[in-house]
This record gives C-alpha cells, structure tokens and sequence, in this order.
C-alpha cells in the first residue's frame, strides 16, 4: 500500500544501483538503527540488553563473517568457533600488554590477528573444496582449540585457565569488567556492529564481492574470466576471519565476560553455520534474522514450555527444547530452503504488488 | 657469541633428534609396546571405519552428508541399553532396536528427504543437523541422559583378555577387540555381497552413479533411501554396541563421529574400501602419534593429529585415496 517505488526516478547510474533503491527502504533502515540506539537502551531491561540483545549482536557479526565465507564465496567452514578464538584471546593479551591502549582499538586489531589465522588455514582451499574442505577447517578447530587449552600464556597463567576480563574504560566509562553496565555493553557493540555490517555490506556489493560470488557460483569459469582464485579465495577466509575474531573478541569482553577455551567449540562453529544457514546464504540481513532464530528460539522454548502448564523438570525441558529447535530446522529448510532472507524479500515483493497478486 | 651460537645449534639438533629419530628408536628398542600401540590403533580404526561406512553408505545413494551418522550410533546403543533396562530381553531389545532403526529410516526419508529432494548439498547437509537435534532431545527423552554400561555378557560377547608372548616382551589382546575385529569385518563382508550380488544392491549401486538415470530405468528412489538409511542403521547399531562396550554409551560419544570425517578424508567421500583403509590409518596413525610424539607437544594432540595426517593426503589427493575424482565442466 505504503511500500510502492511509483514516482522515484533514477537520474543516475549509482542511484539506480545503490544498496537500497527504494526510499521506503532507507526509511526502514533508518526506524531500525533508531529503534536500537534510542527505544531498545531506553525501554530495555538491564536483562534484555544483557541476556538478548548483547549476545544477538555478536552472534550476528560472526554469521555475517561466516556468510563472506560460506555464502558469498560457497566455501563450507567450520572452524568459525576457533577464529573468533583467536579474536578473543589476541584481545586479552593486547589489553594486559598495554593497558592504557582503548579496548575498541584492541578489539577491532584482535580481528587482523584472526584473519591471518584464518588466511593460513585457508590455504588448502585452493585445492580442495566442498565437504573435503569442511574437514579441512576443522583441523583448525581442533588444532586451535587444543592451542588454547594447552598454552597457559594466553591467558596469562591464570589458575582458572580461563580469560578474565579486565576493567577498560572509554571517557571514564566503564566498558568491560565486571562494573560496565549493560547499556555501555549493549551501546558498544552496537557501534562495532553498525560499523563493520557497513563495510561487509560495501565489500559484498563491490568489485570484491562480485569477485567472490564468481568464484562461489563457479570457481572454474570465475578463473577462466580473468579472476585469481588464490588471492580471491584467501582474502575472503582472512575478512570472514576478521569479523569471526572481532565477535569473539566481543563475545568475551561484552557479553561474558570472562570465557574459557569451551566456549569456542566446535559446538560454536555449528552455531553460527546454523544462523548463516537458516538465516539466508549470501545474505546479510539474513545473518541477523539467523541469529535472532537459533539463539532465542531456546530461549523463548525455555520460557514457554512451564508456563503452559507443563510440571516438568529443567532437564525435560532441556531435551524438548532440542527436539523442537531439530524440528523448526527441518521444517524450515523444507518450507523455505533459501532461508529467512528469502522469506523477507518475498514478502517485500508480495507488499510491492498488493493488493494485485503481481 | 660462539658459545651461545654452538648452544642454540645443540638445541635445535636436539629439537630435530627428539622429533625425527627418537621416536623410532624407542619403537626399535621395544618391539612388544610398538606392536600393541599398532594393535590398539587397529582396533580403535576398524570402529572410526564402521562410522565412516554408515556415511559412505548414505552419501553414495542419497548424496546427503549425513551429519547424523555420529548420533545414531549414540542413539542406536542407547535404545539397545534403555529397551534392556526396561526388562525386555537382550535378544528381543536387539530386534526391537532394529524396529526403530527401520522405522526411523522411513521417517527420514518421509519427513526429511523426501520434501528436500533436488535441494542444494548443503540444505540436506543442514537438515541432517536438525535430525542430530531430533535424535539427541528424543533419547535423552526416553531412555535418561546418564551414561550407561553397555550390556556385553548378555549379548555373548567374549570378555577378558589374551596374553601373548611375542617379540620379546607381553602383547595383550582384548578379547572383545578381537570380537570387534571379527564382527566388523563379516558386517562389511556382508555389505559387499549385498551390494554386488543382490538385485536391490545393484539398484543401490545405480542411484549412486546417477539419481535421474536410476530413475528413468525404474528404481524407486523413496525406497532405496529407506533401504540405505536402514543399512546405516544397522552399521550404526553394530558399532554403537562396540564402541559402547569399550567406554559407556552416552551422548560424549559424538565426538567420535567427529573423528570418522579425516577417515572419510583419507578414503574419500564415496569408497567403501576407502572407509576401511582410511579408519585403520587413522586408528593406528593417532595411536602411534599420540604414545611417541604426543609428550614432545605435552599430550592431547588425540584431539587434531587425525585431521593433520587427513590434510597432509588431501594435499597430494584431493579426493581422498579411493574417492572419485571429479571433473569439473563449465
């Protein structure tokens, strides 16, 4: 009704492909960015920030890193939980190694330590692609994972062997530690979110991306047309890595504030590839709606389940919850395989041309 | 500077020496604790190529990675256990155990496969997830999540152990690794008969080769799905019980699945005798590592020293040993 482009003109060739062409688009956006920064801190619970909304930022970076891999170059990663490992524990030593260095400039370089990682480890995908090369990062994760159990140093040899965050402070504010409170988390993230979406989102609709989707949609054909696969191939691992690093990096220092090497399982890495998955490959807005799914799905199945009368026990729930998330996982794959992004633009489509059915 | 610089020259020889030729000399020097390292990798590779049979079985008929391989050898020991405990009769709860592996094949190719036909690799791939979610919340459901002791005695199988006096020292065999080796190979005798004696093996090995051909000569392809899950199943339900007697069934064991991917590396996706080759190297590949070079990088290197020998062959075979090769037209 409201939603039609009738009467916007295009004079110019960057206006006709912007990101948003539409303007009922860039308004939408704009209601969004202004929900998160004014209406959620100032109608949101401390819990809300700090249980939901911190925890779903940084879960959605970390799809966004994995969709550059995955969705955009179609190479199956799953080494996501070990790089955003790498972010986490490059950040801890930087802010002990110099303290009075401010933790968002740690935490965005913390992303370069993990991209080298990332590019390191992506070097057999030159040669191996699809479930081979799945196996292939999961030697990452693995190798990684066993780094950071058994390297006391990392974590500065601390007995519980896990990182404790430090107290870090921007303008006197407390950022990280125990003292920050949830909105400083929540705003904190927030800005490293917005800013790296808006760097993935002008590297996916530039040359780089349309590099990388070549070489997703046939790496053959992509080399054949004068695209180099190995720079191509390597620097999509090392910015997926980046953001992965950058997220695990906030993943410690924002939301829990002190992690062990558990946290960045492969579990983890099977996570975020089901955010990116459910979400929409090759998506960016899919990679949100992906993590707001997986990760409040159980959430919200926790809270649920006793409140409809059910006497059961914690454990019960538990076990139904992972039935239930199974069963949304294969119902939604069979009703829309291409993910909830793709349900968005259908929808927008459908809005577009109602009440006509095109 | 000289001093410090012959120092630094002694400690990387030393560095090389304890890398490259101690090892072997330790492996020369006691003949009997090599041969039971290579005996206890053989028997934990021959269980890694029994899981990584049940993904080759299910990845050549369906093409679908079946991430849920891993589970359903958890889940498969489960039912066996639970069933038993609840008073049904060990034999009787081995058929019944083979019920609900049939009625879960036809359930995944009903609910799971069959609305997902045609879909990219990957969704398939994602959905064996959702039936990993499935499978863990619904025996955890039925039957508890505590770890249970896998019942042994009442399934016939040998215990104890044998001692063998042989190059120079005690080498001891676990009857029931015996029994492992033993079972393992008649189920993959068995397989390979099926496969390339029976008619429906035939059909299998057509729908391999190509879905739409099999299709056009008149296999049905719902129930060749059924009929391979089911056979995973089986595979999966063989060594749920034997890995379950070795430590006790219990959700831990997953991670086990994990392991059977460097397996399926080395022998490639689509290779039966890959799986079984590529389990024993891998068994005996860690075992080796793990007793000999495992105290120079202070243990564990269990965990990834399978995914670094399957990296170091993907480097000269990108296939696997056994794969197929693809060839890649534009």
């Amino acid at each position: 009704m409201f939603y039609r482009e009738v009467g916007q003109f295009k004079t110019s060739y960057e206006a006709d492909m912007a990101v948003f062409p539409i303007r009922q688009d860039r308004i939408g956006l704009g209601v969004i960015l202004a929900i998160a920064i004014v209406i959620i801190p100032l109608f949101g619970s401390s819990f809300f920030l700090s249980v939901i909304m911190v925890p779903l930022l940084v879960l959605s970076l970390a799809t966004i890193g994995l969709n550059v891999l995955t969705g955009y170059t179609g190479l199956l990663s799953l080494g996501t939980g070990a790089f955003m490992g790498v972010g986490a524990f490059a950040c801890y030593k930087l802010t002990s190694a110099f303290p009075d260095v401010n933790i968002l400039i740690f935490i965005l370089v913390s992303g370069l330590f993990s991209a080298l990682a990332g590019a390191l480890f992506g070097l057999p995908s030159l040669r191996i692609k699809g479930f081979y090369l799945v196996v292939a990062t999961l030697a990452a994760q693995f190798f990684l994972q066993w780094v950071f159990t058994r390297a006391a140093w990392l974590v500065n040899y601390n007995t519980s062997g896990a990182i404790e965050v430090p107290l870090r402070t921007l303008f006197g504010i407390p950022l990280t530690g125990a003292t920050a409170t949830p909105l400083m988390r929540y705003y904190a993230t927030l800005g490293v979110v917005i800013l790296l979406t808006f760097i993935a989102s002008n590297l996916v609709h530039g040359r780089i991306g349309r590099n990388w989707m070549a070489v997703r949609d046939m790496d053959i054909a992509a080399e054949l047309m004068g695209i180099r696969l190995l720079p191509t191939k390597l620097l999509a691992f090392a910015v997926s890595s980046f953001y992965c690093g950058v997220a695990g990096a906030m993943l410690v220092f924002f939301w829990q504030g002190s992690a062990e090497p558990e946290v960045f399982s492969v579990e983890q890495s099977f996570q975020i590839l089901f955010m990116a998955i459910i979400g929409g490959l090759g998506s960016l807005i899919g990679c949100f709606f992906g993590a707001a799914l997986i990760y409040i799905l159980p959430i919200l199945l926790r809270a649920v389940l006793p409140a409809l009368g059910l006497s059961v026990t914690p454990a019960t729930v538990e076990q139904l919850t992972f039935v239930i998330t199974g069963m949304l996982i294969i119902i939604f794959l069979a009703l829309e395989p291409h993910g909830l992004a793709r349900l968005w633009s259908t929808g927008k489509q459908k809005l577009r041309t109602w009440p006509f059915p095109y | 500077m000289t001093s410090h610089r012959g120092w630094a020259q002694h400690k990387k020889m030393n560095v090389l020496y304890a890398v490259l030729i101690d090892p072997f000399v330790q492996m020369a020097g006691a003949p009997d604790l090599l041969a039971q390292t290579v005996w206890e990798g053989l028997v934990a590779g021959v269980l890694y190529a029994l899981i990584a049979l049940g993904f080759v079985l299910i990845y050549k008929a369906s093409g679908v990675f079946n991430f849920a391989q891993g589970i359903m050898v958890v889940f498969a020991g489960l039912t066996l256990v639970g069933l038993y405990e609840k008073g049904v009769p060990a034999p009787l709860a081995l058929v019944l155990t083979l019920l609900v592996m049939l009625v879960l094949a036809i359930a995944v190719q009903r609910l799971v496969l069959h609305p997902l036909v045609n879909q990219p690799d990957i969704i398939l791939f994602m959905a064996t997830f959702g039936l990993t979610y499935i499978l863990i919340g619904t025996g955890e459901l039925v039957f508890g999540g505590d770890p249970k002791t896998m019942i042994t005695k009442e399934l016939y199988l040998p215990q104890g152990s044998i001692d063998a006096n042989m190059l120079g020292g005690i080498v001891t065999f676990q009857k029931l690794d015996i029994a492992a080796a033993v079972i393992a190979g008649l189920l993959i005798a068995a397989l390979a008969f099926f496969f390339q004696s029976t008619r429906i093996g035939r059909a299998l090995r057509a729908v391999a080769d190509s879905h739409k051909a099999a299709l056009s000569v008149g296999i049905s392809l719902d129930q060749i799905w059924v009929i391979v899950w089911f056979a995973a199943g089986i595979v999966a339900l063989v060594a749920g019980i034997l890995w379950g007697a070795r430590s006790n069934v219990s959700f831990a064991l997953q991670i086990i699945a994990l392991k059977a991917l460097p397996v399926l590396i080395l022998g490639g996706f689509t290779s039966v005798p890959g799986a079984i080759v590529g389990g024993l190297i891998v068994g005996v590949g860690e075992k080796l590592g793990e007793f000999y070079w495992g105290p120079l990088f202070g243990g564990g290197i269990e965990s990834w020293f399978a995914y670094v020998i399957a990296l170091v062959f993907l480097l000269f075979r990108p296939h696997g040993l056994f794969g197929e090769k693809i060839i890649e037209r534009i």
